[in-house]
C-alpha cells in the first residue's frame, strides 16, 4: 500500500512539474493543480497510512490514525482552490488583455513597440528630455 | 543609566530641530546646542569617577540570544573621545548657525549632524562589539546624509556615495573581523576582550581578525590608499568637514586601533601592518597636499596625513609611541578644525576658495587671519604650538624605530612627511594670508560676524594654551587616556615645549626650513608635478562600480529574463540538486515500519491515477481532456482519503474537485481549447528528466518516511477532543478550537484571495480586456439551448436539498466528518448550479447577496467568537460548551466552536461565490442579447414575443 501512495505521489509531482515547465498558462495552471494534489497526499502521508481507523471518537473505534496532518491538509486543500482560482483568473485576465496566454515575457522590444516606448539611444534622450 | 542618555540623547534630541526651525534658525541651532550641552554636561557628571581610576558601566540586555548587550562603559579613552566630540560638536553647531545661507534647511542639517553625534558617542561608549557595528555602520549612513546636504550639486551626491561604499565596504569587513575576535575571546564584551590578549593574539584566526579590523579602521580613517574618499567628501558643508573630517568620524579608525590596542598591538603583523600604511600615508597625503589649490583639498589631503602619523605612532606598538599618538589626535583636533572653519570663512567672504586667486588677506580680514596663521603654524610644527611638541614627540620615537632591521629609512621617510607638512602649511599662510592685496576677488572680503570666528578663535586659545604649558593644561588628560589605551602603566614621559638638544629637535628644525625652500620654489615644483602621470582615483573608483554593475546587470538579466519557464526549471534544478546532495551524503536503509497489505481494490485505483497523470502529459494540449484528466486524479485522490481513513479530507476533496472543475471550464471558455506545440524536442526532453526525477524524489522520499515509525503529538489531541473540546470528530475539533488561530489566518487568507480574483475581473471591464471580450467570437459551435431544460429543473429541484445537505454536514460536523469549510462548499456549489443553468442574468436578479458582506461577515463572526473567550478572561479562541435540550428536538450540543465553524462557514460561500459569480458576469459581456428567462430554447427566438403574436 506505502509503496502505491509512494509511487502515485511521484506520478503526481512528475506530471505537474512537466506541465508546469510548459509555455502556455492553461498547462501550468494544471500543473499547479496536480502538485497540490502531490503534496497534499504527501502531507497527509507523514501521519502514515490506516486502513479503517478515522479520527472520529467512538467507543467500538479498535485505534485511530493521526488527525493532526490531516487537519493540516484540509486547510491545504482549501488554500490550493484559492490559489488555483487566482492563478486561473490572472490567466484569463492577461490573456483578455494581451491576446496571448504565453507565460514568458515577450522580448522587451517587442513589448516597449507595442507600448509605443522609444528603446535604445533614441529611447533615452527622449527620456534625458522629459527630465 | 546616564551613559545610555549620553549616547541616546542626540538621537532623541534629533527631533528637536526639525520642530524648532519652525520658531526661526536661531531657535533651531539654540535646541540643538542644548541637546549637545546636555550631553556634555552628563560626560562631565562622569568624569570625576573616571578620573579616579574607575570605570563606569551601565548595561540591559538587548538580543540575549546573539549575545548583544546594550552595555557602555567609560574610562579615560571613551571620556576623551565622547568629550572631543561633543566640545567640537558644539563649537560647530555655532559655526553651522552662521555658515548656512537663508536658502539652506537648516532643521536638517542639525537632524542630520545630531544622527551623527549620537553614532559617534555610541561608538566611544560601547562596550559591546555589535553594538559598537551598529553605530560604526551609523556614522557611515549619516555621514552620508551629511556630505550630500546639499542635493543639488552632483559633487555632493558623488561624493557621498563615493565615502558611503568606501566606509560602508569596510565597515562589512569589520563586522567579520570583530565576529572572529568575539569568537576567540568568547565574548562580545569589550571589556572580557581586552583582557585576553595572550589567547587572542595566540590563536590561528588572530591574523584574518587583525586584517579584517584593521580594513574597517582604514577605509574610516582614510588611509591609504583607501585615502582618496575624503578629498571628495569634501563637496560637503564646509561644517561637516570640519566636524567629520577633521575632528570626529576619520577618528573613528584612530579610536578603534586605540581602543584594541591592549589586545591586537605589539606583534609583527601588527606593526608592519599599521605602521606601514601610516608612513606611506603620512607621506603621500602630505605630498598631494602641496600641490592642491582648492583649500579645502589642501586641508583634506593634509588631515590624511595626520591620521597615517597617528597610525603610524599606534602601529609602532610602543608605550610611548601611544601617547604620542593621543596627545597628536587631541592637537589634530583643535587646528584642524580651527583651519577648515577659517577656509570656510575665506570661501564666505571671497566667493573662493582657489589659493591661486587668493593672498594678501592679512590686511582684509584680520581676525580670521591671525586665527588661520596660528592654526597653520601649529600644524607646520612650530614652536611653541601644540603641534610642535606632539610632531617632536613623533620624530623621537620614529628616529629609534628600525624597518625591516634598516634603521635609516623610517626616519627618513618620516623627516619627508614632516617636510613636506611643514612646506604645505606655509602655503596656507603664504598664498592666502600674505603677500600683496588684490583686486581681483570674487567678492570684496572683510571679517565676518563674531559669531562665525568665535568658534575657530577658541579652538586656537586652545592650541596655543597646549603649546604653552602642555603639562598643565592637557596633562591629566593625555595621560588618563594614554593609561586607558595602553590598559597598563604609563612610561616615564612629560609633557613640555623644551626638551633639550635633541635629534628630534634637530630633524625639526631641518622640516621647517626644508619646508620654507619648498614654498619659495613652489611654481617650478607644480609644474614639474602637474607632468608627473598619476592615477585618477575618482576615475578608477567609477570604473569599478561600473565594472561591478554591469556584472550585476549582466547576471539578473541572464538569471531573470522575463521567461517564467526558466526560473521554474531553475527553482526544480535546485530543488533537485539540493534534495539529491543530502540524499548522497546521508546513510539510508529500508523501513522498518510493517506495510500494509494491497488488495484489489487501490491497486485499480492507482493504475486509475497513474494513468491519468500518463495521459495528462500525453495528451494536454487537448485542453478539456487535460481538463477532465485531472478531475481523475482529483476523484481518485478523494477516494484515497476515504480509503486511508480520512473521511473529512475525502469530503473537502471532492467539494473542491467540483468548484475547481467548474472554474476551469469557465475560463476554458474563454481560453483556446488547445495548446499550440512550441516547445523543441530537446526542451521537452530536459523537462522531462526534470520530472521524472523530480517524480522519483517525491516518491522515494514519501516512501522513506512511511515505512519508518514516528512519534507524534496528537495522543493529546484524540485525548482531549471530547472532554476539552466538546466533540468526537477530532480534525474538527483541531480545526475549529486547538489549531482555530491557523484557520482564523486561514479563512482570511481565502477571502483576500477571492477579492484579489474579483478585482482581476472587475479590471477586465475596462479597456483592451473589455474590447476583446465584446468582440469575443466563439471559437467553437455552441448548443442551441443556453439554458437546458433537464438542467435547470434539475438545479432547481436540487437547491433546497444540497442546501439542507449542507446544513446537515455542518451541524454534525463537530462529531462526524463534515464542518463548516465542507458544508460551505456544498452549499456554494448548490447556488453556483443556478448561474450554470440559468444564466448570470436570471440568477443575479434572484440572488442579491452582497458576497462581499457574506465574507466579511464570515470572518467577523469568528473573529468575535475567538474574542468572546477574552469577556471570560480566557485567551484568544478558548471555545466553551454545553448542552441544551430545546423541544421537540433530541439533547444537542452548542459549543462557541459552533460560532466560529459558522464563520468559516459563511467565509467559503462569501469567496467561491464572489470568485465564480463574478467570472460570469465577465462572460456575460461576450453574449450577444441576454436572455432573463430561466430556460429558453433558441435566444434568437424571444419566447416572450412568441407567446404574444
Amino acid at each position: 500500500m506505502e509503496l502505491l501512495v509512494a509511487s502515485g505521489i511521484g506520478a503526481m509531482t512528475a506530471a505537474g512539474v512537466y506541465l508546469l515547465l510548459r509555455a502556455r498558462t492553461f498547462p501550468v495552471i494544471i500543473g499547479v493543480a496536480l502538485l497540490s494534489y502531490a503534496v497534499n497526499v504527501f502531507l497527509f502521508a507523514t501521519g502514515r497510512l490506516a486502513v479503517h481507523r478515522p479520527p472520529v471518537i467512538s467507543d467500538d473505534a479498535a485505534g485511530y490514525t493521526d488527525p493532526l496532518p490531516q487537519a493540516l491538509v484540509l486547510t491545504a486543500i482549501v488554500i490550493s482552490f484559492g490559489m488555483t482560482a487566482l492563478v486561473t483568473i490572472l490567466a484569463l485576465r492577461a490573456y483578455l488583455e494581451c491576446g496571448t496566454d504565453a507565460v514568458d515575457t515577450p522580448e522587451l522590444d517587442a513589448t516597449a513597440q507595442e507600448w509605443g516606448i522609444q528603446t535604445g539611444p533614441a529611447g533615452e534622450a527622449a527620456e534625458a528630455e522629459r527630465r | 543609566m546616564s551613559l545610555v542618555l549620553i549616547a541616546l540623547l542626540p538621537f532623541a534630541g534629533a527631533l528637536l530641530p526639525a520642530l524648532m526651525i519652525r520658531a526661526g534658525r536661531n531657535a533651531c541651532a539654540l535646541s540643538t546646542g542644548a541637546v549637545t550641552l546636555t550631553a556634555l554636561v552628563l560626560l562631565l557628571a562622569e568624569a570625576p569617577a573616571v578620573l579616579n581610576g574607575e570605570v563606569v558601566q551601565n548595561r540591559f540586555d538587548w538580543v540575549p540570544l546573539l549575545g548583544l548587550q546594550a552595555t557602555f562603559f567609560l574610562d579615560g579613552l571613551g571620556l576623551f573621545f565622547a568629550g572631543l566630540i561633543l566640545t567640537i560638536g558644539l563649537l560647530i553647531i555655532l559655526y553651522a548657525r552662521f555658515y548656512l545661507s537663508k536658502d539652506d534647511p537648516m532643521g536638517q542639517f542639525y537632524v542630520f549632524l545630531l544622527l551623527f553625534q549620537g553614532a559617534m558617542v555610541g561608538i566611544v561608549l560601547s562596550d559591546n562589539i555589535l553594538l559598537l557595528l551598529v553605530f560604526w555602520e551609523l556614522t557611515s549612513l549619516s555621514s552620508f546624509l551629511l556630505i550630500g546636504y546639499w542635493k543639488h550639486l552632483p559633487e555632493g551626491r558623488q561624493g557621498a556615495r563615493m565615502a558611503l561604499a568606501v566606509t560602508g565596504g569596510g565597515g562589512l569587513a569589520m563586522i567579520a573581523g570583530m565576529l572572529i575576535l568575539g569568537d576567540i575571546a568568547g565574548s562580545y564584551d569589550l571589556t572580557t576582550i581586552l583582557q585576553q590578549r595572550e589567547a587572542i593574539q595566540a590563536s590561528p584566526l588572530y591574523l584574518p581578525a587583525l586584517v579584517l579590523i584593521l580594513l574597517g579602521c582604514f577605509t574610516k580613517s582614510a588611509q591609504f590608499p583607501f585615502h582618496f574618499w575624503l578629498p571628495h567628501a569634501m563637496a560637503a558643508p564646509t561644517p561637516v568637514s570640519a566636524y567629520l573630517h577633521s575632528a570626529t568620524m576619520v577618528k573613528a579608525g584612530l579610536f578603534l586601533m586605540a581602543r584594541m590596542w591592549p589586545v591586537l598591538a605589539g606583534t609583527e603583523a601588527w606593526f608592519y601592518l599599521v605602521a606601514t600604511t601610516g608612513l606611506v600615508t603620512l607621506v603621500v597625503g602630505a605630498g598631494i597636499a602641496l600641490f592642491k589649490d582648492d583649500l579645502k583639498a589642501l586641508l583634506a589631503y593634509s588631515t590624511v596625513s595626520h591620521l597615517g602619523l597617528v597610525t603610524m605612532l599606534l602601529g609602532f606598538g610602543t608605550p610611548m609611541a601611544a601617547v604620542a599618538a593621543v596627545f597628536h589626535i587631541l592637537n589634530h583636533a583643535t587646528f584642524k578644525a580651527a583651519l577648515f572653519m577659517t577656509a570656510g570663512i575665506i570661501d564666505h567672504e571671497t566667493h573662493t576658495r582657489d589659493i591661486k586667486r587668493l593672498g594678501g588677506l592679512a590686511g582684509l580680514m584680520p581676525v580670521t587671519a591671525t586665527i588661520g596663521i596660528v592654526a597653520a603654524l601649529s600644524m607646520a610644527g612650530v614652536a611653541p604650538l601644540n603641534g610642535f611638541i606632539s610632531k617632536e614627540m613623533m620624530l623621537e620615537e620614529a628616529l629609534h624605530t628600525p624597518w625591516a632591521g634598516n634603521p635609516w629609512i623610517l626616519p627618513a621617510l618620516v623627516a619627508l612627511g614632516a617636510l613636506l607638512s611643514a612646506a604645505y602649511s606655509f602655503r596656507f599662510v603664504a598664498h592666502v594670508f600674505l603677500g600683496p592685496k588684490r583686486d581681483d576677488y570674487p567678492h570684496h572680503p572683510h571679517d565676518p560676524p563674531t559669531g562665525m570666528w568665535l568658534a575657530p578663535a577658541l579652538l586656537v586659545a586652545a592650541v596655543v594654551a597646549i603649546g604653552l604649558l602642555p603639562a598643565l593644561v592637557a596633562g591629566p588628560l593625555v595621560a588618563l587616556t594614554a593609561g586607558a589605551v595602553i590598559g597598563g602603566p604609563l612610561p616615564d614621559y612629560y609633557l613640555s615645549l623644551w626638551h633639550g638638544l635633541t635629534p628630534a629637535l634637530g630633524v625639526s628644525l631641518l622640516a621647517v626650513l626644508g619646508g620654507l625652500v619648498l614654498l619659495w620654489r613652489h611654481r617650478p615644483l607644480e609644474a614639474w608635478w602637474l607632468a608627473l602621470p598619476r592615477p585618477e582615483a575618482k576615475r578608477l573608483f567609477d570604473r569599478g562600480v561600473e565594472a561591478a554593475a554591469t556584472i550585476c546587470q549582466r547576471t539578473t538579466e541572464a538569471l531573470h529574463d522575463g521567461s517564467l519557464r526558466r526560473y521554474l526549471a531553475i527553482l526544480v534544478t535546485a530543488v533537485l540538486l539540493v534534495g539529491g546532495g543530502a540524499f548522497l551524503q546521508g546513510g539510508h536503509g529500508a523501513g522498518t515500519r510493517p506495510m500494509l497489505t494491497a488488495p484489489v481494490l487501490p491497486v485499480l485505483a492507482w493504475a486509475l491515477l497513474v494513468g491519468a497523470c500518463l495521459s495528462l502529459v500525453l495528451l494536454h494540449r487537448n485542453r478539456l481532456l487535460a481538463l477532465i484528466a485531472t478531475s481523475v486524479v482529483g476523484l481518485t485522490v478523494s477516494m484515497a482519503f476515504i480509503y486511508l481513513s480520512a473521511p473529512d479530507l475525502a469530503l473537502t476533496q471532492i467539494s473542491v474537485e467540483v468548484v475547481t472543475t467548474i472554474l476551469l471550464l469557465l475560463a476554458l471558455n474563454l481560453l483556446p481549447k488547445r495548446t499550440p506545440l512550441d516547445s523543441s524536442l530537446p526542451r521537452r526532453s530536459r523537462d522531462g528528466l526534470l520530472a521524472v526525477l523530480s517524480g522519483l524524489g517525491a516518491g522515494a522520499l514519501a516512501f522513506a518516511f512511511m515505512t519508518r515509525d514516528f512519534e507524534t503529538i496528537s495522543d493529546y489531541h484524540l485525548a482531549q477532543s471530547y472532554p476539552g473540546g466538546g466533540g468526537t470528530n477530532v480534525v474538527n475539533v483541531i480545526l475549529v478550537d486547538f489549531r482555530g488561530f491557523d484557520t482564523f489566518g486561514e479563512i482570511i487568507v481565502l477571502g483576500i484571495a477571492s477579492l484579489a480574483i474579483f478585482a482581476l475581473l472587475d479590471g477586465a471591464l475596462h479597456g483592451p480586456a473589455l474590447r476583446r471580450l465584446s468582440n469575443w467570437q466563439p471559437d467553437q459551435r455552441r448548443a442551441q439551448d443556453l439554458h437546458p431544460l433537464m438542467l435547470v429543473v434539475a438545479t432547481r429541484v436540487m437547491l433546497p436539498l444540497s442546501i439542507m445537505v449542507g446544513l446537515y454536514i455542518f451541524l454534525r460536523g463537530h462529531n462526524s466528518p463534515g464542518g463548516g469549510f465542507i458544508a460551505g462548499l456544498v452549499v456554494a456549489i448548490a447556488l453556483l448550479m443556478q448561474y450554470m443553468a440559468s444564466g448570470f442574468a436570471w440568477a443575479q436578479q434572484r440572488m442579491q447577496l452582497n458576497y462581499h458582506g457574506v465574507m466579511a461577515a464570515g470572518v467577523i463572526i469568528a473573529g468575535l467568537t475567538g474574542i468572546g473567550a477574552w469577556l471570560a478572561g480566557r485567551p484568544f479562541l478558548t471555545s466553551d460548551f454545553g448542552y441544551v435540550t430545546i423541544p421537540p428536538l433530541e439533547k444537542f450540543e452548542l459549543a462557541t466552536a459552533m460560532g466560529f465553524d459558522v464563520g468559516v462557514f459563511l467565509t467559503v460561500v462569501g469567496s467561491v461565490m464572489l470568485a465564480l459569480a463574478n467570472l460570469s458576469r465577465v462572460f456575460r459581456r461576450t453574449e450577444g442579447p441576454v436572455s432573463d428567462r430561466p430556460m429558453d430554447i433558441d435566444p434568437s427566438l424571444d419566447p416572450r414575443t412568441a407567446g404574444r403574436s
